[in-house]
Parts: structure tokens; sequence; C-alpha cells
């Protein structure tokens, strides 16, 4: 790790309890790169996690850090932006976390277009546990409570969000990091709801279940599977099956939800 | 007065009777008593027959239901069949002349309400509160000062005088029997 | 020097309550019997400069509060039964993580949907042990619309104070109904804020007792120094921990700081208890039939006195335990479910009296009258 790094983190709590090979690591150091690149003040950051490996990161992150309950970081987030939107505001999730019992809040807080950047840890298992599948889970892969290969359809992350009203949305990978830490800083810079979606790995449960169990294998996978938003546009829904679209999905101007409450207090304290 | 007067302002929903309820109890208090005031909630009072209950008292007031109405004013027929079951033997019944007089030993004043708030007043949905102007005199249980006052303070600034004038004819409705 | 003498609703002398004692921040999802209180703050926070937020649901309004609260603001939520149910879990963070806040449990009939706008007393035992594990809490219930006002204030003063979620447990029948009041001025109220560390130190640990009074003092987040927050079992540095010492440690102060501070914490109000052959306990709406029935049978030259509990959780076995010094040989236990209190009534009577409960749960408050005949019952078997 680059010296200039180190302030960022809480060096007395590592090492980490994340698995040999798992990407998580990743993800938190594009975060942290991120963060530095842009120059945020440390003091004013707040970075918030449900339940779940990924979510244990902001335990190790230098900055104001909530590790709150299962699925409901985006409602602690909320509260948090509401009532001082001069923190920026992480939301750091897993697949489980944020699209099967958080996925309400996930398309609330969209759907208002709060100034939240949430970063998915999306490695299409629940770790945690031991491997259960998750809404995310490619149909047919195998899970502890999938022994007979998963019957559930997955959810596209970034589609749902930007349905939901989401106004910048995008998805990167462990493997092309230079690109992920770009995405995290455009999401960051973005004014309003940002979804990341990481796609990420879990050599231990995903990977072992599914004869991938090295590391490498499942980076090599994504590298395979991998194709820019551009290229996906020219390949057709068969040639597009089993890729990874990566990149920036969506990006737009849209009254953010804070802001938008300011001129509330406004009308409400003009109309005294 | 008595330590602890009842009352029950029934009709159809839409009548404006909890309005009625509360503003009697906003009179009550300008008179320098206690009052209570509670209606019922969900499906019973959106439509059908619905009421609100005032207690205004002298003194402090601890149990905050109407368990025997001293006085029951009803706007519709079904109100009065619904809600008179409880009301005292030697209390009143104020009804509105559409409806037909219940062969009942309450004492029972029949004035046409909804009749006057339509053509005298100009407006029918000023009955509840010319049906207040009624009972104000009939029973004596607010002044005439407060429950004018309390009227024009809570209702529309634009209706002010509509009212005013709905609550006078009340008045002169209470008073004629 | 009073405010003006105004006729207002138990839900509305809520929020009146709640700003007088600067809640800045509402987090809410629309229920029956407690709406208002939403719609009001909606209306009213604003004008101060404070924020409302509705949310997708009460799981989610729970915690933005306790987010809300991190920064600083005095937050609050309200609800009824189905939505006090999904609170639960993110109550129980607030528990442990000992974030301020209040919370306002407007009951009604139960279980399940239940009776949405009638009356009940059946979330008594929710309130206590409705999250789970062993958790520190503080509930309170009002009787009348202005005990609403200073209750919703207390409920503040207490969170804030003990760094603790207080539930204010209020019912039907109080919230709807509008009652005279006279409100003091904002002067003459007594705000507790919570204790604060300065924020220029250089090293903050957010759960050490600085003070030895197991509250350690807080700090914004954004005010200063990063630190950590989670729902794990903690050190006193607030990162996760499976120490045994630990784990125990913290509990055992989560617990004291409540249960070391009980002639702070309980209130309760004895009438006519001193020469009472029953005793009838109550709290709440059912608390004012209950004195109905008392000044009606005392004229009749019963010997009867109530205990009205203001502080439900923690218990006040004290008020019980001074009762045993008096002639009082039967308790009568009013409320508006199947015994939940009676239980607790018993267990702190150790014996020393005939306990019996009067219940009712048909959506319908205790009447006087029932309370009258019940005490002639009890007086009959003495």
């Amino acid at each position: 790790m680059r010296k200039e790094l180190q302030k960022y983190f809480r060096n007395d709590k590592l090492p980490h309890i994340w698995c040999p090979g798992c990407g998580h690591g990743i993800i938190t150091g594009a975060v942290v790169r991120a963060i530095d690149n842009l120059k945020l003040n440390q003091s004013k950051v707040c970075i918030v996690s449900g339940i779940g490996c990924s979510s244990r990161a902001p335990g190790y992150m230098n900055f104001n850090t909530l590790h709150t309950t299962h699925g409901r970081a985006l409602a602690f987030a909320t509260g948090i932006k509401m009532a001082n939107p001069d923190l920026k505001i992480l939301v750091l999730t897993g697949d489980g976390d944020c699209s099967a019992i958080g996925g309400n809040h996930f398309i609330h807080a969209a759907r208002r277009n709060i100034d939240i950047t949430t970063i998915v840890f999306n490695n299409s298992i629940y770790g945690m546990t031991g491997g259960q599948y998750s809404p995310m889970t490619p149909k047919a892969a195998f899970a502890t409570t999938a022994p007979y290969g998963n019957i559930d359809r997955n959810f596209d992350l970034c589609k749902l969000a930007q349905s939901a009203g989401a106004t910048y949305v995008a998805r990167g990978t462990v493997f092309h990091v230079p690109q992920l830490i770009k995405l995290i800083e455009k999401a960051l810079k973005h004014k309003g709801f940002s979804l990341l979606d990481v796609v990420d790995i879990c050599p231990t449960y995903f990977g072992r279940r599914n004869k991938m169990s090295s590391p490498i294998a499942m980076m090599n996978k994504i590298r395979e599977m991998s194709v820019t938003v551009r290229s996906a546009s020219k390949m057709s829904e068969e040639e597009l099956s089993g890729k990874i679209v990566i990149g920036e999905f969506h990006e737009e101007r849209v009254p953010e939800y804070t802001e938008e409450y300011a001129k509330v207090i406004e009308k409400a304290q003009g109309g005294n | 007065m008595h330590e602890r007067v009842e009352i029950r302002l029934s009709g159809s929903g839409g009548q404006g009777l909890i309005l009625a309820g509360i503003i009697l109890a906003e009179a009550a208090i300008l008179d320098g008593k206690n009052a209570v005031q509670s209606q019922s909630y969900g499906p019973e009072a959106r439509g059908g027959a619905s009421r609100a209950e005032v207690i205004i008292s002298n003194i402090n007031i601890d149990y905050p239901k109407v368990s025997n109405p001293d006085v029951l004013l009803a706007l519709t027929e079904e109100a009065m069949l619904k809600y008179k079951y409880d009301l005292q033997q030697k209390g009143l019944l104020i009804i509105d002349s559409g409806i037909e007089k219940p062969e009942d030993s309450y004492k029972i004043l029949q004035v046409p309400i909804l009749e006057t708030a339509k053509n005298q007043v100009g407006k029918i949905i000023v009955a509840n509160i010319l049906a207040l102007g009624v009972l104000t005199m009939a029973t004596g249980i607010v002044s005439k000062e407060s429950i004018e006052k309390a009227v024009l303070e809570r209702v529309p600034k634009r209706t002010k005088e509509l009212n005013k004038k709905a609550l006078y004819e009340g008045f002169k409705l209470g008073k004629t029997q | 020097m009073s405010k003006k003498i105004i006729l207002m609703q138990g839900n509305e002398a809520c929020v009146e309550g709640a700003l007088a004692a600067g809640m800045r921040f509402f987090a809410g999802y629309p229920i029956t019997p407690s709406t208002e209180i939403a719609e009001i703050s909606a209306e009213k926070l604003p004008k101060l400069g404070g924020k409302f937020i509705q949310m997708e649901d009460e799981i989610a309004s729970m915690g933005a509060i306790i987010g809300a609260s991190l920064t600083g603001f005095k937050s609050m939520t309200a609800t009824s039964g189905p939505g006090f149910s999904l609170k639960q879990e993110n109550i129980g963070f607030a528990c442990l993580a000992e974030i301020p806040c209040v919370v306002v449990n407007v009951q009604r009939g139960g279980p399940s949907t239940g009776l949405p706008t009638l009356p009940a007393q059946g979330d008594v035992m929710q309130t206590r042990w409705g999250t789970h594990g062993d958790h520190p809490i503080i509930v309170i219930s009002p009787s009348s619309v202005r005990e609403v006002y200073d209750m919703t204030i207390r409920a503040f003063n207490l969170s804030e104070k003990y760094r603790v979620p207080c539930i204010l447990l209020m019912d039907e029948v109080v919230a709807h109904m509008r009652e005279k009041v006279e409100l003091p001025e904002q002067s003459s109220i007594d705000i507790i804020n919570r204790k604060y560390l300065n924020p220029s130190m250089s090293v903050y640990k957010p759960y050490m007792d600085y003070d030895g009074d197991g509250i350690p003092p807080m700090m914004n987040f954004g005010d200063g120094l990063p630190y950590h927050v989670t729902g794990l079992i903690h050190d006193i540095s607030g990162f996760p921990s499976t120490n045994a010492d630990v784990s125990k440690d913290l509990l055992n102060r989560l617990m004291s700081k409540i249960y070391n501070n009980l002639d702070d914490i309980l209130e309760y109000e004895n009438i006519y208890t001193e020469d009472a052959e029953t005793v009838i306990v109550s709290f709440g709406s059912t608390a004012r039939s209950v004195h109905r029935a008392v000044y009606l049978l005392r004229q009749e030259g019963f010997k009867v006195g109530m205990l009205r509990l203001k502080t439900i959780w923690p218990f006040a076995h004290k008020a019980i335990k001074k009762l045993k010094q008096t002639p009082v040989r039967n308790l009568l236990v009013a409320e508006m479910n199947f015994g939940q209190l009676l239980e607790t009534v018993k267990a702190s009577a150790e014996g020393a009296f005939r306990t019996y409960g009067l219940n009712k749960y048909n959506g319908e408050l205790i009447t006087p009258q029932e309370v009258i005949n019940k005490v002639r019952e009890v007086a009959k078997h003495a």
C-alpha cells in the first residue's frame, strides 16, 4: 500500500477477516484511492454498510463509519444525509444485503435521487453465512441452498437501479481496477444517487461450488467475459449471454433530494 | 351547570360534525370550562352514520368517553337510530325535521336544520354550524358569545359571514321552542 | 406565565412536545392511529429548519432516525403495532450502539392488523422485549393530552441523558382525543442534551466511560475524529469483539446505566393509597377510567386507591414495595390486554397482596362502571 493511503485505514484493525483470494480488498482499495484522488475531506466522509462480508469493509476504513443492520444501510444513510447534507455518504454493501433484504430501501433511495454513492460488492453469493444463493446468483449456478442448481432468475442491478431512478449507474469489476477507480470517482462526483455494481469474486464459496476454486481462474473468467458498454451495444442478445457488460450505463442531472428539501424549508419559512 | 355534560353530535359522514364537536369544545374552553372531544375513526368515519362526542365540565374530566349522553343531535335518521340507544331518559334529542319523530320519552326538539341551512342561509354545508346555534340556545351549555367566537376562529376566512349567518339562524330555531 | 389555553389532540401535543424538546428530524411511515404525528411533523419541522422524511417502511424510518441522531439531530419516529413490530431490529441497534432517539407507539388492537382504529394496551411486553437479546430500554406512558406533551419532552430528555431509545407508549384514546391544555412557556421547560466530548481531542473512544457514570459522551459524525459504530458487540473503541469479558462488561454497563438511575427514571402517581384496602394499578387512558371509578367508589365509602404508572419500563418495583407498608390487601391491575402488566405486578407483589386482573381486549376503553364492578367483586372475596 502506498504510504499516503495509510491514513485512510485503521491499520490496527488489520488484517481483515476476508478469505485469501477474496475480491473485497480490491474494491476497498479502489474506494480509498478514488477518495484520495478526489481529495475528499476525510472527516466529512461517512461510510455506511449493512451485514455481510463486504459490510465489514468500513471497519477497516478511517472515516465516520456505521455498520448497521442487514439490508438497512441505505435507510441509515438516508437519515444521515438528510440531517447533514454536508457529509459525503458512501454505502458499501453486498449483493444479498443490497438486492434481497435491502431491495426496498435500494429502489426508494434511487427513486429519491438522494446524494449517496452505493457500491455493491457483487460476488453472487452470501459469503458470511457460508455460500447460499443471492438474487444476483446466476441461474443454474450452485450454492449450499441450491444444491441442484439455482432456478431463480438473477437481477441485473444496473437495470433495476436505472428504472428505479438512480441518476448515475455503472458496472466495474475487480479485474479492471484502474477503470474501477475512475468509475468510483465519477460516482462520488455525481450529485444524486449513484450505483456502482462491482463484479467481485468469492473463491471460497462461489468458486468452490462452481468448479472455479482458484481466484486466478475466477479473475480470468471476469476478463474473458467482460465487454464494454460500447461493444455490447453492437452485440446480439445471444452474443451477450453470460457476458459482463462494464462501464457507464446512465448519467443524468436531476434535482437532488436534500437540495429539494432545502427548498421545502425555504417555502415553509417564507410562508410564515 | 352539571358537573359533567355529555353531548353526541351525529349525522352522515361529510356533514362536518367532527368540526362541530371541536368548535363546541373550544367554545366551552372559552367559557372557562373543561372539555374533551373525541370521534369515531376508520370506516365508520367515512360515510354512513358518523359521530363526534364532547364532554364539558366545570371540573377535571377523567373518563373521556361519552357513556350516557345528556344531549344527542342527529341530522339523519340513520344516525339517530344508531346513536340514541344510551341517551339519558331525561336527555334532550335534537333532530332535523326530515327525521321521523321517534316514540320515546326523551325531550325532543325537532327543527328544520338542513332545510334552513339550504334555503335561508343558502348552503347546506353550514348545517353543522347552524345545528350548533340550535344546540347552544336549547341547552345553554355554552354561551352565545363563545360559540360565535369559536366558530369564527375555526372556519375559513372567506366563509366567516356565511357561517355567522348559519349560527344566528340556529339561535333563532333553538329559541322558538 | 402560560401560553394560551387551547383544545389540542394527543398526537398534536406529541409533536408540540417534541419540537419543544428540540426534535429536528422525523422519519415515519403512515399508520393509524399515529399518522397525525407524521403529518404535523411534516408541516412544522421545515418551519424550524428541521427535516421530515416519509420513508418506504417502518424499518427504514427507524434506520433513518438513528442515522440522523448520529449527526447530532434529536430524532423521532411514530408508529402503531404492526409498524412497531417492524422497527424492532433497529430499535435493538439503537440500544446496543447507544443512539438517542424517541419512538412513539400509539397502541391499537392486535395482534396483526387487528383493530386499526380502536384502542388497546397490548404492546406492554413488546415495548420491553420486542427486540432480541437483553437490552436496556425506557418506556413511559401518558394519560392526558397535556401529559403527552410533557412526556414527549421527557422521552427526549431520558433518551439524550442515558443514550437509550425511549418509547412513548400511547394508546388510541389519548392520541386521538382533543382536550383542553395549557402549554408552558418554552423558557420554563427543562431540556437535557446528550453529553459531548471535546472534538479537538486526539483520540476518541466512543464507548469509553470517561465520566464513570456508565454513559459515554458522544461526538457527531462529521464534527471531529472519525469513529466506528456497529451493531456487533464492541469494545470501548467501538470495534467488534468476541472477547467474553468485553461482552459481559458492555452488557453490564448498558443495563446498569438504567438500573443505577431508577430514582430519576421511575415516575408514578399514588392517589388515595394511604388508607386503601384495594389499589388499582393502571396506566395510559385506562387510568382515567380508574380515576373516575375511584372517585365514585370513595363517595360510597369504599377504601380504594390507585397507582398510576407513568414509567412502564423499567418497572417501578419500589412503588409496589411501598404499598407493602400500607393497609392494602388487594391489587387490581386494569389494562386493555390479557394481563401483560399483571404478571409483572404479581412477581413484584411476592405474595404480599391478592392480585387480580381487570382485562378488556375488545377495542373498547375499560369503563368506570367495569372498574367499580370489579372492585366490588374483589371486596367480596376479601
